[in-house]
């Protein structure tokens, strides 16, 4: 009987589950044998017995999670082929965070592709995707409807700058997911010429070292000392979401609260966050991108994780590529569901 | 115009009001003539064209897009300008602004092997433009057009699309907006569907844009309100004037409208004892909106009647019973009230007439306005206002008279020969004279007798001394996080009193919001509170521990209630805010709705339209 995807891949209240293969691909429950694509919290989970990924995503896990956060690790390597029970796997890379992977699952010539969180914007800190040719294309529809098309993020670091040049006096907060978002907001502002230094809350120290190790320059990164805040006038800050606008920032003089999100090209989303810089900065596909990536692979058939599923399904559908949602619980949507280390107990944590 | 929509995108998110001066300054410093007075005639409400229906926005979409995708987004974003700003998707077979300009390697491509290269990964500025000529984003549109010989869209500039609107037939307005939305960018979109559907919410009033018009040269707000009536859209004569290119420009209004003067409060009878009483006037502040009356004659002779409010809006259109009382040459300055069977009404009342947008016949009728005179401004082309207040009351006395009408009467002078006895008439204005009228007074204004009408609120000629307000105690509620300066902090408190439930025992129902009346110290402590007390989170609300047992009681301060439909308690309440913290009180010791319908029955004793004076005390 000739493989038909259902076998490669599977649904179980875990996640995605490869039948031939005994593994799981991005659990949110610990499960004996793991794929991971990446090294955001909602995508790798501590406490799994056995863990592929990239070797970045393995030390981004590390640093995350310490040195036991699994049983058994292995590292997977970009465009290898590997045997994991009765299927053959190859990671490649997805342009969505350093270490950054989709997993393509084969066998008999039938191969389905779970990319993860992916983009296709330029990342100066990662890889960029790379195009699988599938059957079956399993995609992600976080930003999953034609409104949002994101603008070339040079523009959008440039207006950070400026900003800077229009109130020197103020110090500007910049909320970044402290994984992957933070360090490409780095990267592009040093592209774009900011030679001063770039100040860090605690929170975003480690994985910011991690990515230095990794041969990333970011230049001078010194974490804020709290005694020292109210006199970072003219300074670019970046600090997680969650400590935006909590006791943290208060110290700042006169602070600009700005965020790079993918979810600041809606007024709305803005306003609700109280932002008054807004950067749209995705680590996520726009719609453009979701369409052209879809169309790229040659999917005849396309399972919509998370996100916006229900406009991407349509477009498909009108495209002539079977399309169906899973509605997979548990992932985030642009950093926004990360747990989050603070609203801190008072007094505050230390910055 | 994509500069100026840059320039109101950032004004939407600012709280602050000296950055958004900041940044109106610098726009209108680095903007030439006539693009900057066009941005100027937007945020002020003064320029007027062609408006564009919704319809035909939806319409002109959907000729592009899937109206499934659109619907989805729509519901999506909420907006519809916004939506179709997001959505209109980029003139194809244009190379992309990006594109071309090289590729934008990552820095550890080359470090580490990647398979993508090997199966022809392309560069992604590359793909970019790839994207562009391959619609993905557009839903299904299939005209597909490789070549990129077409020259880029002209981006139009405010001033164009303005005197476009101004002067086109309205069948070519369709296709004209399709093209100004195709060569504008994401922003510029937003902003010019915002403006050709009325609905342009700038976040600025008028008065800040004036002010940062000012500033350019050095001139206080004030003194660019003195010319502004007599100028429109692009204001070329005035920034010229601001920038010292030319003289000051000279208004051809014969009813100009001229900045009002304004008072400090007494804050408590403390303040008083600086004062010596013998050099003061006093009268009473009236609870209605203050106007100024402005008549004049044009070149050819004919009258000029004007009304203004306090801002310098032009309300004429609004108070058509008023501006035919307008029969002199002078500039009044009083309040706007509604008088039936010669008594004054309540601001609930005044509140039905105001914002109306069509002034029926009906709706004069039962809502005749009137004007309670203050003070005279100017007088058959005299400037009155460098000489002191008696001199200008007496000339107001006799002006009123003279006129005899109906619709304008003189703010009468309360009596008083020390401050004791001002006290005792701000406690019971019926004791001296207000009469029936008693409960639209709001306090007194005390004047200096030689003080001159400067414009502004200069400190020390006047002062407004207003009627305690009426006092609750309440339950916090809900909590939500402030702006600006504030925005790390729970400053603006929901608060609730206790009624009978439904299903018996009782229940606190929310009845009003406050943000203000504590100092930064007790700020921080009520924010501390919240934290430490929170049940349940709704996005930037907090819910905070409220019952019998357990809650935050906070006394609040408010001039009045109001019906209201809004609001699950039925009422309203006008300006709340914190006057004590009641730390040491238990919630259930809380005030209960009663208190406010109490209030509100003595407020709706006005007279009913047709009505005759019986009163129901209610």
């Amino acid at each position: 009987m000739p493989t038909r995807a259902s076998d490669l891949l599977t649904l179980t209240r875990e996640g995605l589950y490869c039948p031939l293969g005994g593994f799981h691909v991005d659990p949110t429950w610990p499960v004996e044998r793991a794929l991971i694509t990446h090294g955001h919290a909602d995508h790798a989970r501590a406490g799994h017995g056995h863990v592929l990924a990239t070797p970045e995503t393995l030390r981004i896990m590390a640093v995350r999670y310490g040195e036991d956060f699994c049983r058994q690790r292995q590292e997977a390597r970009l465009g290898a082929a590997l045997r994991v029970g009765d299927v053959t796997v190859r990671y490649a890379p997805a342009g969505h965070v350093l270490g950054s992977a989709q997993i393509a699952i084969e066998r008999d010539g039938v191969r389905v592709v779970v990319s993860g969180d992916y983009k296709r914007a330029p990342d100066p800190t990662c890889l960029p995707f790379e195009v699988v040719p599938c059957d079956v294309f399993i995609t992600e529809a976080t930003f999953g409807l034609p409104v949002f098309t994101h603008p070339d993020t040079r523009d959008e670091v440039r207006k950070l700058m400026a900003s800077v040049a229009l109130f020197p006096e103020r110090a500007h907060i910049v909320g970044a997911y402290a994984l992957g978002k933070a360090q490409r907001v780095m990267a592009l502002l040093r592209e774009e010429g900011w030679d001063r230094p770039i100040h860090l809350h605690g929170a975003m120290e480690k994985l910011t070292e991690l990515y230095k190790r990794e041969g990333i320059p970011l230049g001078e990164t010194p974490k804020v000392v709290a005694a020292d805040r109210k006199d970072l006038h003219g300074a670019i800050v970046l600090c997680p979401p969650s400590a935006m606008q909590d006791l943290w920032s208060r110290k700042f003089p006169d602070p600009v609260t700005c965020f790079a999100s993918g979810w600041m090209r809606v007024r709305a989303r803005a306003r609700q966050k109280g932002v008054e810089l807004p950067l749209v900065i995705s680590d996520h596909s726009d719609w453009p991108d979701l369409c052209r990536t879809i169309r790229d692979t040659g999917a005849g058939e396309v399972w919509v994780t998370h996100g916006q599923e229900d406009a991407l399904v349509h477009w498909c559908g009108t495209q002539g590529i079977k399309a169906k949602p899973l509605h997979l619980l548990g992932y985030g949507d642009d950093g926004e569901a990360e747990p989050t280390p603070a609203d801190a107990p008072e007094p505050e944590v230390a910055a | 115009m994509n500069d100026f929509a840059h320039l109101l995108d950032r004004l939407a998110y600012e709280p602050r009001r000296n950055a958004k001066l900041r940044m109106l300054q610098d726009f209108f410093a680095r903007t030439p003539d006539p693009e900057r007075g066009y941005a100027l005639g937007a945020m002020t409400g003064t320029l007027s064209f062609r408006e564009a229906k919704p319809a035909l926005i939806r319409g002109l979409v959907e000729e592009r897009i899937d109206p499934v995708l659109f619907r989805l987004s729509h519901n999506y974003v909420g907006d519809l300008a916004e939506t179709t700003a997001l959505i209109w998707p980029a003139p194809r077979d244009l190379p992309s602004p990006s594109a071309g300009s090289g590729l934008h390697p990552a820095p550890d491509e080359a470090r580490v092997p990647s398979p993508a290269r090997e199966r022809g990964h392309v560069a992604p500025h590359a793909d970019r433009s790839a994207n562009l000529v391959a619609p993905a984003g557009g839903g299904g549109d299939a005209r597909v057009g490789i070549g990129h010989n077409n020259p880029p869209p002209h981006v139009p500039t405010l001033a164009e699309v303005v005197e476009t609107l101004a002067t086109i037939p309205k069948r070519e307005l369709p296709q004209h907006l399709a093209e100004w939305l195709d060569a504008l960018d994401e922003t510029g979109r937003w902003a010019l569907l915002k403006l050709v559907t009325g609905n342009l919410r700038v976040g600025v009033s008028a008065r800040l844009a004036k002010t940062a018009v000012g500033a350019l040269g050095g001139h206080e707000a004030d003194a660019v309100e003195e010319v502004w009536h007599g100028l429109t859209p692009p204001f070329e004569t005035l920034f010229a004037w601001v920038e010292g290119r030319a003289e000051r420009p000279e208004t051809l209004n014969p009813a100009p409208f001229r900045p009002p003067m304004l008072s400090h409060p007494i804050e408590e009878e403390a303040d008083l004892e600086k004062l010596e009483p013998e050099a003061f006037s006093a009268e009473w502040k009236w609870d209605g909106i203050r106007v100024q009356l402005v008549g004049g004659r044009d070149r050819a002779g004919a009258q000029v009647a004007k009304v203004y409010s306090r801002t310098g809006e032009d309300i004429t259109g609004a108070f058509p019973d008023l501006a035919e009382a307008i029969g002199f040459t002078g500039t009044l300055d009083g309040e706007l009230l509604i008088l039936r069977e010669r008594r004054v009404q309540s601001f609930n009342v005044l509140q039905q007439r105001l914002n109306r947008k069509a002034v029926t016949a009906k709706l004069l009728e039962e809502f005749p306005a009137h004007v309670r005179a203050y003070d005279l401004l100017t007088l058959d082309g005299d400037d009155l206002r460098a000489e002191p207040f008696a001199t200008r009351r007496e000339k107001l006395e006799a002006l009123v008279t003279r006129l005899d009408h109906a619709r304008i009467d003189i703010s009468p002078l309360v009596p008083f020969a020390d401050w004791e006895a001002l006290a005792a008439a701000r406690a019971d204005p019926a004791s001296v004279g207000a009469g029936e009228d008693a409960d639209a007074i709001e306090g007194v204004m005390l004047k200096r007798l030689n003080s001159p009408y400067l414009p502004g609120r200069p400190k020390g000629p006047w002062w407004k001394w207003k009627r305690e307000p009426h006092i609750v105690d309440a339950v916090m509620m809900y909590a939500q996080r402030g702006h600006g300066k504030r925005s790390s902090f729970y400053s603006d408190y929901t608060f609730g009193v206790w009624r009978e439930a439904l299903e018996g025992g009782d229940e606190l129902v929310p009845v009003g919001k406050a943000y203000h009346g504590f100092t930064d110290a007790e700020l921080a402590k009520l924010d501390r509170y919240v934290r430490n007390n929170t049940t349940k989170r709704f996005g930037p609300v907090r819910e905070v521990a409220h019952g019998l047992e357990a809650g935050l009681v906070l006394e609040i301060a408010f001039e009045g209630v109001q019906r209201s439909t809004r609001h699950k308690s039925g009422v309203a309440m006008r300006f709340p805010r914190v006057s004590r913290i009641r730390w040491d009180k238990p919630p259930a010791e809380a005030d209960r709705i009663d208190v406010l319908e109490r209030i509100l029955a003595r407020g709706e004793r006005e007279i009913a339209p047709g009505a005759t004076l019986t009163e129901t005390d209610a």
